[in-house]
């Protein structure tokens, strides 16, 4: 009986994904980074040079189409002489990981905090509500900083870090949706007929908040990818020996007078791969709730 | 007759039905109750910073050259008071708090009230100008893009919002130095003091905040616009720019209001990132170096200011928000 009464998702996502497709703009976006998660995912097999390979007779080469450059190193190479290209293909994986890790991560947490909250109600409500206060408040740079000095830096501590300081959005969507959700038949009756709140949590509410939840980590994603590089480019995100595109803007700003391509490439990457994420995610959004956004 | 007309947006009518005589008491225990929650946040802001900055090392070992001995770190330990218990240093930080006795430097070997408040300056001229860049791009773009909707200059606008959203602040930076003081050599890529210096980085600053206030203003416009009271005073013989003047703009302002408040506690926190890339002598990047020289006392201040200023703003835009629209009643 209980699986009549909560509305099904399934049906409703194949249908989301066609509508998405249905807008051009957000079909081009999905191929940018459908190739950006090919060549992330491929990045040994396409990569012309190994990242890491110094050529300290090419140091400083610009990108091949200019008068100076070479035709092996086909975006030029950085103050060491390694391949840009290359880099920049290596630097996709982290920087995708990391943006996917990281709202993956933020997002079940925020959904079980938000279902709690909103399900639950009282003490425990307010507890966590003012808790999303103090973390809004909070400078994450720091939080990654103390997380880097007592786990160590790596790529998961970044991960950890982005995680754990981006729940608070996913929560307070979650739990709205479940206060508005609580009174709803389909939960009353899952209650009166004696279902545990564990059950009627998983069963009947989570499937309800899917939608703004797929939303929210999407363009979550690009934030957390913006949010590494940034971190990174301070020297307080991913190890200097992994190589990721944050890492090679800052190494670019300091040649900025004599190699443009070293700090302009990368954020390129940087910025075609968050655009094309944030269009897929307001897409994505239009479509969830077409009242308040289609405009 | 617009006086009549500027209510009019719908809402849901259970907000009013406060009666209208408790309404001064009640806002007043509505910002006690908000100043209350702020006064716990900054608590908690402050107790979690004091014990994870602890988690980040020893600034001992960074303070002396790494052939020091043993005894010599213990006396500088023992001179900085980090050799007290744990608890004792939190009480002693504690008690300063409401004197705004933060400590003195490891770094600087200054009270950090003083070095924090010598940068001040340089991050509210940075922050107050991006504000002043946002707001005359984002104001006419969204007004604009609402009055074109749907034409190329709409979607136009758009697209700038979205790429505006999309690209990381420090890059704009890098291009903008690129562009203005490597290749034109008409602007300076860093540094401080004179008008030419700020110009590139409250551009910098200013950017993402542009794209946040152009689509809301742009799309809460659009809302008014449909509205029946803005039919009847185009009905009634009234121009385009005094719909939007007298109707459109009142009305659509207050969840924009919202977001220029909600921005500035942002811009507050790109300048890190902002003052990094132009070595601009703020707060922002003395955090930073605080950060890496694991200076305790000023991280410590440094993040209770960021919280602090966001909390702040907050407040301020609860209250606004109320004056602003008595139908919105704070929330105790």
């Amino acid at each position: 009986m209980t699986m009549t009464l909560a509305p099904r998702a399934g049906g409703a996502r194949t249908g989301m994904l066609r509508a998405v497709l249905r807008n051009r703009l957000a079909a081009g976006a999905l191929l940018v980074l459908l190739l950006m998660v090919l060549a992330a995912v491929l990045a040994p097999l396409i990569a012309p040079h190994d990242p890491n390979a110094q050529d300290l007779l090419a140091r400083l080469r610009p990108p091949a189409w200019h008068a100076e450059g070479d035709a092996s190193y086909l975006l030029g190479t950085d103050q060491l002489g390694r391949d840009l290209l290359s880099r920049m293909i290596y630097g996709a994986r982290v920087s995708l990981l990391v943006g996917a890790a990281a709202a993956l991560l933020a997002g079940t947490l925020g959904a079980i905090i938000g279902l709690v909250s909103g399900f639950l109600g009282g003490w425990l409500d307010r507890v966590l509500m003012r808790l999303a206060d103090v973390q809004l408040a909070f400078p994450s740079i720091l939080l990654a900083l103390a997380i880097v000095g007592f786990v160590g830096s790596g790529l998961w501590t970044v991960v950890l870090v982005l995680g754990f300081t981006g729940w608070v959005a996913y929560a307070r969507v979650v739990r709205s949706e479940v206060l508005s959700l609580r009174s709803r038949e389909f939960v009353t009756e899952a209650r009166a007929i004696g279902v545990r709140d564990r059950t009627i949590m998983r069963r009947h509410l989570l499937p309800n908040v899917l939608a703004p939840l797929a939303t929210i980590a999407t363009l979550h994603v690009a934030a957390a990818i913006v949010a590494e590089a940034s971190l990174s480019f301070l020297g307080l995100g991913v190890p200097t020996d992994i190589v990721t595109w944050g890492g090679m803007l800052s190494d670019g700003q300091l040649y900025l007078g004599t190699a443009w391509w070293i700090a302009v490439f990368p954020g390129l990457a940087l910025m075609l791969t968050s655009l094309s994420i944030n269009v897929t995610g307001d897409a994505l959004r239009d479509v969830a709730d077409p009242k308040a956004y289609r405009r | 007759m617009a006086e009549l007309t500027v209510r009019d947006r719908e809402g849901s009518p259970g907000k009013s039905a406060e009666p209208r005589t408790g309404a001064g008491a009640g806002l007043l225990r509505g910002i006690a109750t908000k100043l209350g929650t702020a006064l716990i946040v900054l608590f908690c802001v402050a107790t979690v910073s004091f014990f994870l900055v602890r988690l980040s090392g020893d600034p001992v070992k960074l303070l002396l050259p790494p052939e020091a001995t043993v005894e010599q770190e213990a006396t500088l330990r023992a001179s900085l008071g980090l050799d007290r218990p744990l608890l004792v240093q939190y009480l002693d930080y504690l008690a300063g708090l409401p004197k705004l006795d933060f400590g003195t430097s490891l770094f600087y070997d200054q009270p950090v009230a003083e070095v924090l408040f010598g940068r001040l300056p340089a991050t509210l001229l940075l922050a107050g100008a991006a504000m002043v860049v946002c707001l005359l791009i984002a104001i006419p773009a969204g007004i604009i893009a609402a009055l074109r909707r749907g034409r190329a200059t709409d979607s136009g606008v758009m697209a700038g919002v979205l790429i505006g959203q999309s690209t990381p602040p420090f890059w704009v930076g890098i291009l903008l130095i690129l562009v203005f003081a490597v290749q034109f050599q008409v602007l300076p890529a860093s540094g401080y003091g004179t008008f030419a210096h700020l110009i590139l980085p409250a551009i910098t600053l200013a950017v993402y905040s542009v794209a946040v206030i152009a689509r809301l203003l742009r799309s809460s416009l659009i809302d008014v616009l449909g509205s029946d009271y803005i039919r009847t005073a185009r009905a009634k013989g009234l121009g385009p720019r005094g719909v939007i003047v007298g109707h459109g703009l009142r009305n659509a302002s207050l969840p924009v209001v919202t977001v220029i408040g909600l921005e500035l506690g942002s811009l507050l926190g790109g300048a890190i990132l902002t003052e990094q890339v132009f070595s601009w002598p703020g707060i922002g990047r003395l955090t930073v170096e605080a950060i890496t020289n694991r200076d305790f006392p000023l991280v410590q201040a440094s993040v209770l200011f960021f919280a602090a200023a966001f909390v702040v703003v907050n407040l301020l835009v609860d209250v606004s928000y109320t004056l602003l629209d008595p139908r919105v009643r704070l929330r105790s």
